[in-house]
């Protein structure tokens, strides 16, 4: 019989293998079909008509003209007289037609009258965003430990500054949006979505459906980085336009409107004091943060991050602004408690005339649980990046083109969303397994079928996944680093029992007991002994006529949370022009046992990327007068290209120590160094603090020329 | 024609266009600043000099794509994008940007890699067009492709196909690049995923392999 942990690393046949992502042939060829790409059979096309004012009431809509233009079979209104707009950006006016471009001829016909009011769409200080209302400003947390009074008066060192990172967008390259289409009261959406489960549920609520007349697919999709949880008011309106017009509609946002509405990331600014011994230690942290989510508020950093200094006074402040709503962007909350910390930790290390990685090491024991992991993870990546052979002290370059390094730490927790799978083995020998879940490019398809084809003993190609449809087993939306964790227990689960009953129908013809038999190789044996042993299909015929089901769910014994992680940054900065040239980035970083090596570092290598850009070139950038985004484009939304990322190393910690502690969700963790890494680079490299990422030009120049330097 | 516009790159799209963005923002221009109506600043001015106009309502276009001849209904305004996608169901070249930004819809047009959302369908009558659908056939993959999967150079693969169709016009030009030579060449192509590290070993294994191939 089959037991439901884990192989033993001896005898693990795909479990951590380098192993290609199952639907990379589809992608690589074009044939993947995303909802983008489905076209149905008499299908309109659907635009919005969206708010150009940050803050307004509507007064009257009408839709009479863009009803009579050419193509336009329906229209469907959002938001009516006497409704608020809360962004520019914000969705009024939904409209199908035969064409694109007939239905973005009608969206400019729809009048929309509106009341200005009083806005806030930048990212200002809570006092600044007070003057505008007292409504704008929210204090969320102020929580104080120790006594960080004595905490300062005692420390040999206090440095102060201010860091700050704004807005940034999720860009997801495949547009938010739906294909929706009737028959009779069941409603079938194709939808972009990182909830295939869950976002069923929203449709028939807001079309007042049965939930059981929802059929959700989502086979591939391209890319949600945490904004695509929900059903979304465009996604309802593709439903209703759909239900007016009796015909099935396509509504993908278009670019602009991606980066104004489907997804950014809170701000985070704020003056940190921080006070360590003359020895290193941290003794005293101080924080006054604040930072917008847009209209609504988004949780509290974590600050400081990692390091319990023993006495610390945080207070953070939620500015309400009128931009585009926050929603989860790859780890929420990290990377900005990351940087805020990491770079005021960077600078009082240099204020105490220390490498970084000693004042690293030394205050480790403030790192929590973890902090063996952080031990050998630092020392790992100092010798890929050879930083005790590169590094030198803050500002001892004094060439036009100057070299700094840079580290940063973090962590996150991962575990494992709920999740239900279901196997199937055929009398053919044919293997299936089902989950309701779905693959964001993260590689979870792959996942699922590596675990099932190591517990059946059979190659990974012996195993169809069937994953990205509602119909199949629920299982959790992917957010949080938790879809790993989640599916990969359910599915180990569910192939272990079907095995054990496949174990118990072919032991009579063996002669032993099932539980001494064992599925390898592609044969049922007994244990240890190929000599005898029925070939998968031989065994599989004895089924008669029944395929065997069985079903599995999230088991907490094979899984676990609480990565760490560790990234050095190397960057040559010019201080003529103010580039930062990325050269080298080391990303150090365990995750459990990993099931698929290939697709594991890759997440890697995409979460440094994502960092790169947001710590060089990532800004949503808001006009004061007009509260409009200026650069809802991708032109001037600036994400890296292949040449300015330099090169990455990755080093995924494994074995003994990693392996035994289940798996762990690897997402969220690797997006959240870069920024502080490549911060603290620039600061080794220049002699001072570039305060606010992006380290644009402009910000380094300033910084260089004394202004808005915080060392 | 007018002589003037021969040399420049609107000149060439204005013969099978018939009608020329410089052309096009002169009539408007003049419109305006004569205060008369636009139906005769754009018509009655310079019908006599210029070619028919063609639109707004849908005229016939012919796309040869993937060596097939495909005869279209479309209004001149539609892009070879659009039309590529809507129209005739290919919809491997993906739309993201729909402004010439990001690299996710390339095309090979003549043998030279175009972003298809900055091409109308009509001056993309008349030369060969490739999209990743040709590539191979179905249930098969180019080496490019095999190369890509290989070295994990995708995740969610929004943006695999332009960057295949743009390394595979590249390589047809360059087959010997350098890592560092791949770098430029294909900065034309966004990832956001982060799928860099990989496409730049793909495409220079796709290369030496495509050499070791020729002998």
């Amino acid at each position: 019989m089959a037991e439901i942990k884990w192989p033993p690393a001896g005898e693990r046949q795909l479990i951590g293998k380098r192993i290609s992502r199952l639907d990379g042939p589809w992608k690589a060829s074009g044939r993947a079909r995303y909802t983008y790409d489905v076209n149905r059979p008499g299908m309109l096309y659907a635009k919005l008509v969206l708010s150009p004012y940050p803050h307004a009431r509507i007064r009257a809509v009408d839709t009479s003209e863009a009803e009579r233009m050419p193509g336009v079979r329906a229209v469907h209104v959002l938001l009516g007289p006497g409704q608020e707009v809360n962004w520019a950006g914000q969705e009024v006016v939904a409209v199908a037609a035969e064409t694109e471009e007939q239905a973005r001829d009608a969206a400019r016909r729809v009048r929309v009258d509106y009341e200005p009011l009083p806005f806030l769409a930048s990212d200002v200080p809570p006092e600044q965003a007070a003057r505008i209302g007292a409504d704008r400003v929210r204090r969320l947390s102020e929580r104080v430990e120790g006594d960080p009074d004595r905490g300062f008066a005692g420390a040999d060192v206090v440095h102060e500054g201010h860091y700050g990172l704004p807005v940034i967008n999720h860009c997801c390259l495949e547009a938010h949006g739906t294909v929706a289409e009737w028959e009779g009261d069941r409603l079938h959406v194709w939808i972009s979505t990182q909830n295939v489960s869950g976002v069923g549920g929203e449709f028939a609520e807001g079309l007042k459906i049965p939930a059981s007349n929802v059929h959700v697919e989502c086979e591939v999709m391209g890319g949600g980085f945490g904004s695509k949880f929900s059903a979304d008011t465009w996604g309802l309106a593709a439903a209703a336009l759909a239900r007016k017009a009796g015909r099935p509609v396509k509504l993908m946002l278009e670019r602009d409107h991606e980066l104004l509405a489907a997804g950014s990331r809170p701000s985070l600014h704020g003056r940190v004091r921080v006070g360590a011994r003359r020895d290193g230690t941290l003794v005293a942290w101080e924080s006054e943060t604040w930072g917008t989510a847009g209209p609504i508020t988004a949780g509290i950093p974590p600050l400081p991050y990692i390091f319990r200094v023993p006495n610390a006074r945080v207070r953070h402040t939620a500015v309400l602004t009128n931009q585009g709503p926050a929603r989860a962007w790859r780890a929420p909350n990290h990377p900005q408690a990351c940087l805020v910390t990491m770079a005021a930790l960077d600078d009082l290390a240099a204020r105490l005339n220390m490498d970084p990685l000693e004042f690293f090491l030394k205050n480790l024991a403030l790192a929590g649980e973890h902090a063996s992991v952080y031990r050998e993870e630092l020392l790992k990546a100092a010798e890929l990046m050879e930083w005790r052979r590169k590094w030198h002290p803050r500002g001892a370059e004094r060439g036009t083109l100057r070299r700094g390094l840079g580290l940063s730490i973090h962590t996150w927790g991962g575990l494992g969303h709920p999740s239900n799978c279901r196997c199937t083995i055929h009398p053919d020998g044919s293997v299936e397994v089902a989950l309701g879940s779905q693959d964001l490019g993260t590689g979870t398809r792959t996942v699922i079928g590596i675990v099932a084809a190591e517990t059946l003993g059979l190659p990974l190609e012996a195993v169809r996944v069937e994953i990205g449809d509602n119909r199949y087993p629920p299982d959790g939306a992917s957010g949080g680093s938790t879809t790993v964790g989640g599916v990969s227990s359910s599915t180990r689960v569910a192939t272990t029992r079907a095995l054990n009953q496949l174990l118990e129908r072919v032991a009579p013809a063996l002669g032993v007991p099932a539980s001494e038999l064992e599925a390898r190789g592609g044969r049922i044996q007994v244990r240890g002994n190929p000599a005898r042993s029925l070939s998968w299909q031989q065994a599989c015929a004895r089924l008669g006529a029944t395929p065997i089901v069985a079903d599995g769910q999230r088991d907490m014994s094979l899984i676990s949370s609480g990565a760490a992680g560790v990234q050095m940054a190397e960057v040559v900065v010019d201080t003529e022009t103010g580039i930062v040239r990325l050269e080298k980035l080391v990303a150090v970083q365990d995750c459990g046992l990993i099931i698929d090596l290939k697709t594991a570092e890759s997440q890697v290598y995409g979460g440094c990327i994502m960092g790169i850009c947001y710590a060089l070139y990532e800004e949503k950038v808001m006009d004061p007068v007009t509260g409009r985004c200026l650069n809802p484009n991708m032109e001037f939304y600036k994400l890296a290209g292949i040449g300015d990322i330099g090169t990455i190393v990755v080093h995924m910690m494994t074995g003994p120590g990693y392996d035994e502690r289940g798996v762990i969700g690897l997402g969220e963790p690797p997006v959240i160094s870069p920024g502080a890494a490549i911060s603290n680079a620039v600061a080794n490299a220049l002699g001072v603090r570039v305060p606010e990422l992006p380290l644009t030009p402009d910000r380094v120049l300033a910084a260089l020329a004394g202004k808005g330097g915080a060392v | 024609m007018p002589e003037e516009h021969k040399d420049n790159h609107e000149g060439e799209r204005a013969e099978s266009t018939g009608l020329s963005r410089r052309e096009f923002l002169k009539g408007t221009g003049l419109a305006v600043s004569a205060g008369v109506l636009v139906g005769e600043g754009l018509l009655g001015v310079a019908a006599a000099e210029r070619p028919a106009v063609v639109g707004p309502g849908p005229v016939p276009v012919t796309l040869r794509v993937n060596g097939q001849v495909h005869r279209l209904e479309l209004e001149p305004r539609v892009t070879l994008l659009d039309a590529l996608r809507n129209h005739l169901h290919l919809t491997g070249a993906k739309k993201v940007c729909d402004r010439g930004t990001c690299g996710a819809c390339t095309v090979i047009v003549g043998g030279r890699p175009v972003y298809a959302c900055t091409l109308l369908a009509i001056a993309a009558q008349g030369e060969p067009i490739e999209t990743i659908e040709g590539l191979a056939p179905e249930g098969k993959l180019h080496p490019l492709s095999q190369a890509f999967v290989d070295n994990d150079a995708q995740q969610c693969g929004f943006c695999t196909p332009g960057f295949v169709m743009a390394a595979k016009a590249y390589l047809d030009r360059h087959p010997h690049p350098t890592e560092e030579e791949v770098r430029r060449a294909l900065n034309g192509n966004i990832c956001r995923c982060g799928t860099y590290m990989g496409v730049r070993r793909a495409v220079v294994e796709a290369a030496l392999k495509r050499k070791g191939g020729q002998g």
